[in-house]
């Protein structure tokens, strides 16, 4: 830490100059600098899309795309978070929608207008190929679309870039919920089970050990554990 | 420092010891420790036991408990707001219930609300973030269900009060296991995409603690698909959501509980909310950083839920245990604290010192596993040094490359694999070096199975609540805690509603209640609560700080 104190970079947030120490991540740059953040800050471990961020590079013209929390602070670099993006997002009732391979189309028509530029795929900073999954969703292919769009945070970088107005992640959002439903196959276990529970066939085990003494009870955990299932070799 | 691979050079020692012993070691597997042994090392070696760790509640119901110094604390804290700054006269919000949280245990409990009869414009959610932005968000590693011919709900319960050292609430955890098989089958018809073979059978995986391979997975996604997924269900109903909206105060007839006031951190302004029934959802406290410790969680883990609920005369459990989850990054810098899934572990990856040699069993119960490695950090000579001065041990990541094949941790462990790569680290390569971080509120305020507090009106759920992992918290289990209860708060408070006829007075009695009882105790706190969010702000900044209004 004390070495990092000591050494400072020049950065600039929504245009203005501050001098913060090396080796913070953007968002923590930001905080250094003296923002509280209430926006633009979620889960700070890359997952939630809350820090979407946009930045330019000393020396540079290229606009480059970031979380502002699983990133780090450059020398020279120019950056803003993008609090909030408007973008549409389709109510549906899944109950109610077949996986049809037009179905993304018919809730947003405008994916049909994506003119392969791949700006999306650059802006995401998952780094996901997000015009593939658009691709799929044209060719009616929802399985690949979900597949290709699963690890999206949901952060809107690519709907605020693309010049087509698409709005990949939500467009995404109702391909996997396509998938999980309706394409993978329901688990045969589950009903069983449920079945089992519903019947009770679980009450009376569950029972004698709510009224089991703490010894006993320990004895049972300890052997359960010892017999604990293991990976086959 | 001359960087090899995201490791300065020094570390490369290290990692090549780990690479040499990785073959043999993938046919040795380490003795899980006995119950006695489990206790001493706790006793030894988890930051709970550490004397200066807790502090005695002077007040309230739960007078004479334990909870950590930075809860009390808050519990001893002045109110943010008194009579004089709000008129409760003029209401905003009438509604039947109130949800305050946004992450999965307030949005399960609005769907189930709303499922069970109440109305939707009946039903209101509050969140200091975004709705969504919260600790289910952030869970990776998977959700229990016993589901699999193998397994049963009982041995699942057995395994549940095990973990948590026979200290749970029984009836709680029953609901617990009894109910996730359904929770799982709501899931797949709300469309969440879990790992399953072409036949539809979940894969399943172990996680610590766990006797039986129950931990169903969505890569290591999991909570973040299915917080998509519940959050995407909620808009299409068109429920309401107060987002940047945080709650500062409940409100009561002096009894019951009958609203909260809001607060705006955009605009400050509050809103005054009556309801009929309010739902806590309001997650845990690792950002209050207790003993000092990094965290997992989300910025607005601030434990205001805890200070609400007991303000009002709700009662406390289990606040003396804290989760610190045994593998937080310890490397690199901008990420140290941050969480890697036990489902690392789950796959394969063993726990290695300096020297490439496991010292632990890797899926011990998480204090346990936790405790084992502070013990080789500071016990031993065997850790490893970051250049920042951080202690910490292998996760032998490369491992499960070697057990489950060539591109596993990129297909399982996606998360993963893209932070450290984003450091520029290859965890499918290299080891990862970790160290505990805080993680989970374990207790919390108490309820019965019906997700009812002591205080009448009001439910909680979720990380908030207590009793439900006593005194330490397995994997797969509060994903599985913020749907189980979750919705039996939602259908509690529903069916609560439908019978109370008239909505009750709107006063701060229980706070006047609260501050004679902190005067009574000698409490003079400079410190004011619920803190809403962590101030991260630098110091340079702060000490030259203005107040003038522009």
């Amino acid at each position: 830490m004390e070495e990092n104190k000591e050494k400072t970079i020049k950065v600039y947030i929504m245009g203005k100059e501050h001098q913060v120490p090396e080796g913070l991540t953007i968002m923590k740059a930001i905080e250094y600098a003296g923002y509280k953040l209430v926006r633009g800050a979620g889960c700070r471990a890359g997952f939630c899309g809350a820090c979407a961020t946009v930045y330019r590079k000393a020396n540079e013209y290229k606009l480059r795309v970031a979380l502002a929390c699983q990133t780090l602070a450059e020398d020279g670099m120019y950056l803003t978070e993008i609090p909030f993006v408007p973008a549409n997002k389709a109510k549906y009732e899944l109950e109610k929608i077949k996986p049809s391979p037009n179905i993304i189309l018919q809730y947003y028509p405008e994916v049909a207008r994506c003119v392969a530029c791949n700006t999306c795929t650059k802006s995401c900073p998952q780094d996901l190929k997000v015009m593939d999954y658009i691709q799929a969703m044209k060719r009616g292919d929802i399985a690949r679309a979900a597949e290709l769009s699963f690890d999206c945070v949901q952060c809107g970088l690519c709907a605020a870039r693309c010049p087509a107005e698409i709005v990949h992640y939500h467009a995404a959002q109702l391909a996997r919920r396509l998938y999980g439903k309706y394409l993978a196959k329901p688990s045969p276990n589950l009903e069983k089970r449920i079945k089992e529970i519903e019947e009770g066939k679980y009450d009376e085990e569950i029972k004698r050990l709510k009224s089991m003494g703490l010894e006993e009870m320990k004895k049972r955990y300890m052997e359960q554990q010892k017999n604990a299932e293991k990976e086959e070799a | 420092m001359e960087m090899i691979r995201g490791y300065p050079d020094y570390m490369r020692e290290s990692i090549e010891m780990v690479a040499k012993t990785r073959e043999a070691r993938a046919k040795e597997t380490m003795r899980r420790l006995t119950l006695e042994e489990r206790d001493e090392v706790l006793k030894n070696f988890h930051p709970d036991y550490k004397p200066d760790a807790k502090a005695e509640i002077r007040i309230g119901r739960s007078k004479g408990e334990k909870a950590p110094k930075e809860v009390v604390e808050l519990l001893e804290a002045m109110p943010l707001i008194d009579e004089s700054d709000v008129n409760l006269n003029q209401i905003d919000f009438d509604v039947d219930i109130l949800i305050i949280g946004g992450g999965g245990a307030g949005t399960v409990a609005a769907l189930w609300a709303y499922y069970s009869g109440v109305p939707i414009e009946n039903i209101l959610m509050c969140t200091k973030l975004r709705h969504g932005d919260a600790n289910t968000m952030m869970a990776q590693g998977g959700i229990q269900a016993a589901d699999r011919p193998e397994d049963s709900p009982a041995i699942h319960y057995l395994d549940v009060l095990g973990g948590g050292h026979f200290t749970n609430n029984p009836d709680l955890v029953e609901k617990l296991v009894m109910e996730a098989p359904k929770i799982i089958k709501w899931h797949e018809q709300l469309g969440v995409m879990y790992d399953k073979d072409e036949n539809g059978n979940f894969i399943e995986i172990s996680g610590g603690g766990t006797s039986r391979f129950r931990m169903h997975s969505a890569k290591d996604y999991t909570g973040m698909e299915i917080m998509r997924v519940l959050r995407d269900e909620f808009r299409n109903l068109g429920m309401r959501v107060l987002e940047f909206t945080s709650a500062v105060e409940l409100l009561t007839d002096g009894n019951e509980v009958t609203g909260a006031v809001l607060f705006n951190m955009e605009t400050k302004q509050y809103y005054v909310v009556r309801a009929k029934a309010v739902i806590l959802a309001t997650g845990g406290f690792g950002r209050l950083h207790i003993m000092g410790f990094p965290t997992t969680n989300h910025y607005g883990a601030t434990g205001d839920g805890l200070v609400l609920a007991y303000r009002t005369g709700a009662r406390l459990v289990d606040m003396d245990s804290v989760q610190y989850h045994p593998t937080g990054a310890a490397f690199p810098e901008p990420i140290v604290g941050l969480l890697i899934t036990e489902k690392v572990r789950g796959l394969g990856a063993q726990v290695v010192n300096k020297y490439g040699k496991q010292f632990v069993f890797p899926l011990e119960p998480r204090d346990v596993e936790a405790a084992s490695i502070i013990k080789e950090c500071y016990s031993t000579e065997n850790y490893v040094v970051t250049p920042t001065g951080l202690r910490g041990v292998w996760l032998d990541s490369p491992l499960i490359e070697l057990l489950r094949g060539e591109g596993t941790v990129v297909k399982s462990l996606g998360a993963m694999y893209r932070m450290f790569h984003r450091f520029g680290i290859d965890m499918s390569q290299d080891p990862i070096l970790t160290f505990p971080t805080l993680h989970y509120q374990n207790g919390g305020v108490a309820i019965n199975v019906n997700a009812e507090t002591d205080v009448k009106g009001l439910f909680a759920c979720g990380e908030v609540a207590g009793g439900v992992h006593g005194k330490n918290r397995l994997m797969g289990n509060s994903l599985l805690d913020v749907n189980v209860f979750g919705k039996i708060a939602g259908i509690s408070a529903a069916k609560y509603v439908k019978h109370k006829k008239s909505k009750g007075k709107l006063t701060l009695a229980h706070l006047d209640r609260y501050m004679k009882e902190l005067k009574e105790a000698g409490i003079k706190s400079e410190k004011r609560a619920p803190m809403l969010l962590p101030d991260y702000r630098g110091k340079a900044v702060l000490s030259r700080k203005l107040d003038i209004v522009v």
